[in-house]
């Protein structure tokens, strides 16, 4: 417990531990942003409601607008910054740019993200609100990809080439 | 958003002295709500004390066939949960069909359950509303109500409820455990843990201050019980609930909550009991839904919303008795 509005804050973030110093308030996106200079995570809505912030914390998709920075301190980040390996990009990246899944790009963050995350929750079996079967292994057609990826809006309007290029890659 | 301190709790007594020793801490669980509500300047506390790390995380599965689900854990893994999936789809059924799945990975059980109306007044600092600036009146009684609600509301406040996952406890006759700030624990019914608004609005829950909501127990579903959650919305994915409903039906009984219609999960227990044990006809279910809310204060823009329930009601039943579990 401390008695201060601010503080130093380890954040682990694509695999580096990070020592900020940062007021409370701090959200963990604008931390990344701001203080990290990880410009990759973009601010849309701020509210949750858009996905544009979406990281990866401790595995699983996150809208880093509405985690406290401070909440997030021992926890796995990973951003949009980390999904490459050097210069080789993420199947899903590859996969994104064959099929066209952008216009402006600003959503694409946060569409990859959240699609990683989404594709380690099919692979472990998990169902989604339309399943017909909670128990069955889930088959992701491209509603099931629209459902499980509700949480990211693209205003440009590219769903069609984002949900071709998750459909890629989930079919290996 | 105004400053504030930040404890991360390692224990639950910590966390208790903490919250309580003043008047503007809360508990943060998974922020999914309460930081939006921050930033918004609609909560302004001067203490957060994160109890998302003490040990309430487990699910639990009960030899006599029910589960213990801590108030700590993530609303993705509880439906993720195999167990729960087999044996409480209702329940798996209704927090898939909550938010996003950003949110549902982050968003907490106990949170869900104490999280706040989506009321756009009560959510907006410029307009009046009882709940968050007591005795300044309702705006959304004269305005913009279409979403919220019919029954159990009051004069001075028609917000809603908008859990989907309290209402599926609901229906499974959950009880919520909950730590009291001296260490006791205490058991409250899901039925009695919110509180109708009536005159005093912005009181919400039962819970007093310091209280902790550690888990919830779910009782075995009735033997041969089949179960789903339905829920009616503007939109296909990722938005509240106009009229939602989970449903518990075997051979000798049938258990219906309603959500997105009253403050709080509303039970239909008059319903029930007009309905258990028979075969009824979708028009005898949407006559005996219309019965339970006779005591209803519809809005001219949501009234629709008894009838919709009718209509939801009968439809689930239906699709229960015909094809077991499904959507």
């Amino acid at each position: 417990m401390t008695d201060q509005l601010r503080g130093d804050v380890v954040l682990r973030v694509n695999g580096e531990d990070r020592v900020v110093n940062l007021d409370n308030r701090s959200t963990l996106l604008d931390a990344l942003r701001e203080h990290l200079r990880l410009t990759g995570t973009k601010k849309g809505c701020d509210h949750g409601q858009c996905g544009a912030c979406t990281v990866l914390v401790d595995g699983e998709r996150a809208n880093s607008c509405l985690l406290l920075a401070v909440a997030a301190e021992g926890r796995e980040v990973t951003t949009v910054e980390g999904l490459a390996d050097e210069d080789e990009l993420h199947p899903l990246q590859r996969a994104f740019i064959a099929h066209d899944g952008f216009q402006c790009g600003y959503c694409t963050p946060g569409q990859l993200c959240s699609a990683i995350g989404m594709l380690a929750e099919v692979a472990d079996g998990m169902p989604s609100w339309i399943s017909a079967d909670l128990t069955a292994t889930p088959d992701l057609d491209d509603d099931e990809i629209r459902e499980r990826m509700s949480g990211n809006l693209c205003r440009c309007g590219a769903y069609a080439g984002i949900v071709a290029a998750i459909r890629e890659v989930a079919d290996g | 958003m105004r400053a504030f301190r930040y404890a991360r709790a390692t224990d639950p007594g910590a966390a208790a002295a903490l919250v309580t020793s003043q008047p503007d801490a809360v508990y943060l669980g998974g922020g999914t709500n309460l930081v939006d509500l921050m930033k918004l300047g609609v909560l302004r506390p001067g203490l957060v004390v994160d109890v998302s790390r003490l040990p309430y995380d487990r699910i639990e599965h009960l030899p006599d066939g029910g589960v213990l689900i801590g108030g700590a854990a993530r609303n993705r893994r509880v439906a993720h949960d195999e167990g729960i999936r087999r044996r409480y789809p209702a329940l798996a059924r209704a927090l898939l069909s909550g938010a996003s799945g950003q949110i549902r990975s982050q968003a907490t059980v106990a949170g869900n359950l104490l999280q706040r109306t989506r009321c756009p007044y009560f959510q907006n600092t410029a307009t009046p509303c009882n709940k968050r600036d007591p005795g300044s009146g309702c705006s959304a009684i004269p305005g913009a109500h279409r979403d919220l609600g019919v029954i159990g509301t009051s004069e001075h406040c028609v917000a809603t409820h908008p859990s989907d996952l309290a209402v599926a406890l609901a229906a499974y006759d959950a009880v919520v455990e909950v730590r009291r700030p001296d260490g006791a624990e205490v058991l409250v019914p899901i039925g009695d843990l919110h509180r109708l608004p009536g005159d005093t609005p912005w009181i919400e829950t039962v819970l007093e201050p310091g209280d902790l909501v550690t888990g919830v127990q779910l009782p075995p579903p009735p033997d041969g019980a089949v179960a789903t959650y339905r829920k009616v919305r503007d939109r296909w994915s990722f938005a509240f609930a106009t009229v939602s409903v989970a449903a518990v039906l075997s051979t000798d009984q049938v258990r219906l909550a309603l959500g997105g219609v009253a403050p709080k999960p509303w039970r239909l227990t008059a319903t029930e009991r007009m309905l258990a044990g028979t075969d009824p006809s979708d028009d005898d279910v949407r006559a005996a839904t219309r019965a339970a809310f006779t005591d209803a204060r519809p809005l001219p823009e949501n009234a629709f919303k008894i009838e919709l329930a009718a209509d939801l009601v009968a439809a689930v039943l239906r699709d229960l008795r015909t094809a077991g579990a499904v959507r």
